[in-house]
């Protein structure tokens, strides 16, 4: 028996993946993976133990919510997390024919290329306003955007915020970098004090830039939000309270609460100018205290707010 | 409401509401304009009690993107607003055209430029002809000229919408909309045309995925996808051009005017027949596709099922509550082969029958000075 070369793939990808069914993988399983360094070495040995073998079947699949198509964005880029996290949900709470996913402006304006449901691009800041159209007219889908910082807190102020204040029974998924990514690393208006950006090259001076803005906060104070939630894409850990706070978010969604969103701290090395690695201590030492992680909102079945 | 075979008395805005419901509308966004809220307020009492959506959005902007949401998942949607909210609309009707999504656009035409008034204009006529937004894409264009069309024209919308999957305007101004006249609603529910929606996402079950989207990064990609729908618009030019033509039979000379300056300028006709100049009007329905053809027809003596062998005319007069956009189609369909006048009054004034026979008789004494200089 010998392992399909996209297997390499998969296994140079499991420390960001050591998922499945919300459990850590043990050590001994990480050790395993840690001793086959390529597909060819693993084919040389000629037949799998069993270790192995229950690896293959556990460790990593690809969700049938995911399309394999290979992403475009760049390393280090916590995108492809997040994609995973919601094909993840819509595989577990079995939503996937029936949802309707909203690529935005930025980054993830290809993002439709990755998801194995219906999708629709919406004009720069407006997924929330296109996102109300779809469900309105079809109540019985699921309905999730997909938006960045500039997108959802820029020139999609008013959308977001209209579109919670109504209520709407749709899902957003808020990536926040802190930055433009797609333009090429303008200032967003998540963009720390201090920070700098090639439009505040001199770090963002709140006299003349203000100052960022706090969308999960803002958010959880208008009536019509269900359920509002903070998380980053740093560590296993947070992932998989990520992953949490999204199925949350969509059960929210399936139960008829109302608008939902989960806000995900994100790296952007490319425009931050540094390596993955120094990313995700960036989210944890600079965006974290200026963005806590946590849930700001939560309405249960008895519509009490916590 | 109750069908009627008889005409009952209904306000612009309030036809045109009622209209697209009975043609299928199920979707409809507005926010609040003078001189069109009527037709917000009429869909929210309206759609609920047939099963649609009215959503009073928090501005055209996103209104205009809830119904390309709405177009997408193949219900018929419609938003309506006034002249600076049309312009704020710009952004999604461009995306629906991008993405060939089919949907009803309806402008009440105020007076311009900027917050301008809230009296009847025809000032957004480039705006709503020349595509209006960002692009190479054009936009049916329905001119109605009573309530009766504000009633027909927004079914009609609809059908030439779904059949070329592309939005479709209605382009009225605020007399229009605010004035009352009997309307000969259906007496049976109308019939829908039923175009399939294949490309709709409904959830993608079984299907491959379906996706609307207008973003194509590869240069020959985008060309191929604009030759496409360019091509949709010369069937659309082909098979979608309306006009009316008025007391045509026997015309010298004819005005050219469409919405409520074509009921001024019908008037001045009768007026100046009666003193014996023999005028007659053009008056476009579609003003794109625009009815050139009809001024070939005219100037080439060529047969036209709505002229019966006419004289070749010795002059045009184009009114329009403008200082004067739809001229310029007119000029290039008559193309240099007969002197192209114009009259024009704006800021909310609808020019009065005395002012246009008067410029009339001015042409036919031969004093109405070089006509691409003419007017007010």
């Amino acid at each position: 028996m010998t392992l399909d070369p996209a297997s390499r793939v998969r296994l140079s990808l499991v420390p960001f993946t050591c998922l499945e069914g919300g459990k850590p993988m043990s050590d001994a399983t990480m050790a395993a993976i840690e001793r086959v360094e390529t597909v060819e070495a693993f084919n040389r040995k000629g037949s799998l133990d069993q270790a192995s073998a229950s690896l293959m079947e556990v460790v990593f699949s690809r969700p049938a919510s995911m399309t394999d198509t290979p992403f475009h964005y760049c390393p280090g880029c916590t995108h492809g997390i997040a994609h995973r996290l919601i094909a993840e949900a819509l595989d577990e709470l079995g939503v996937r024919e029936r949802a309707i996913g909203l690529a935005s402006v930025g980054c993830s304006v290809f993002s439709y290329r990755y998801f194995k449901c219906d999708f629709q691009q919406a004009a720069h800041g407006r997924a929330p306003a296109v996102a109300t159209g779809i469900k309105r007219c079809l109540p019985d889908s699921v309905v999730f955007t997909y938006q960045g910082d500039g997108d959802l807190a820029s020139i999609g102020m008013a959308e977001i915020v209209h579109a919670a204040a109504r209520g709407e029974n749709i899902t957003v998924v808020f990536i926040n970098n802190a930055i433009y990514g797609m333009t090429g690393g303008q200032m967003a208006p998540t963009t720390l004090v201090n920070q700098k950006t090639t439009t505040s090259p001199n770090g963002r001076d709140p006299k003349a830039y203000g100052y960022p803005i706090r969308m999960s906060e803002l958010l959880s104070t208008v009536e019509g939000a269900s359920y509002i939630a903070r998380v980053a894409l740093i560590n296993p850990a947070e992932v998989r309270k990520a992953k949490k706070a999204l199925l949350k978010a969509f059960q929210t969604q399936l139960d008829g609460k109302g608008f939902s969103m989960v806000e995900m701290l994100s790296s952007c090395p490319t425009n931050w100018g540094v390596s993955a690695k120094e990313a995700m201590d960036w989210i944890k030492e600079r965006m974290i205290p200026v963005y806590p992680l946590g849930e700001f909102k939560v309405r249960d079945d008895e519509g009490v707010i916590s | 409401m109750i069908n009627r075979p008889e005409p009952i008395l209904m306000k612009g805005n309030e036809a045109l509401a009622e209209g697209a419901i009975r043609a299928g509308c199920r979707f409809f966004a507005g926010y609040p304009i003078t001189p069109q809220n009527e037709i917000p307020e009429y869909m929210a009492r309206r759609m609920p009690e047939v099963g649609g959506v009215f959503v009073q959005a928090e501005s055209e902007v996103a209104a205009i993107n809830m119904v390309y949401g709405a177009a997408g998942a193949g219900v018929r949607a419609m938003t309506s607003s006034s002249s600076p909210g049309i312009s704020l609309k710009q952004e999604g009707i461009s995306y629906l055209a991008g993405a060939e999504l089919p949907a009803v656009i309806a402008n009440v035409v105020r007076g311009g430029p900027g917050l301008g008034g809230i009296q009847p204009a025809q000032s957004d006529y480039y705006q709503a002809t020349r595509g209006g937004g960002h692009g190479d894409y054009r936009t049916p264009v329905l001119a109605p000229a009573s309530v009766q069309e504000m009633y027909d024209f927004a079914g009609l919308a609809f059908d030439i919408a779904d059949r070329y999957r592309n939005p479709v305007l209605i382009l009225a101004d605020g007399a229009l909309g605010q004035m009352m006249e009997p309307v000969l609603l259906d007496a049976t529910p109308r019939e829908v045309l039923n175009v399939p929606k294949p490309w709709a996402t409904t959830g993608m079950k079984d299907r491959a995925q379906n996706l609307i989207n207008s973003i194509y990064l590869d240069p020959d990609e985008l060309e191929q996808h604009n030759l496409n729908i360019q091509k949709k618009y010369r069937r659309i030019e082909q098979q979608e051009v309306r006009y009316e033509i008025i007391l045509g039979d026997d015309a010298d000379f004819f005005l050219v005017a469409y919405g409520t300056t074509a009921r001024v300028c019908k008037d001045v006709a009768l007026k100046a027949r009666a003193k014996g100049m023999r005028v007659g009007l053009i008056r476009p329905i579609t003003l794109w596709p625009f009815p050139s053809q009809v001024f070939d027809d005219l100037l080439e003596g060529k047969g036209n099922r709505q002229l019966k062998g006419s004289p070749k005319p010795f002059g045009f007069l184009t009114v329009e509550m403008s200082f004067g956009q739809m001229v310029d189609d007119v000029r290039l369909s008559v193309n240099g082969r007969a002197p192209v006048y114009f009259y024009g009054r704006t800021g909310g004034i609808v020019p009065s029958p005395r002012e246009v026979l008067a410029e009339v008789e001015k042409i036919y004494a031969g004093g109405a000075g070089k006509p691409e200089k003419a007017g007010n």
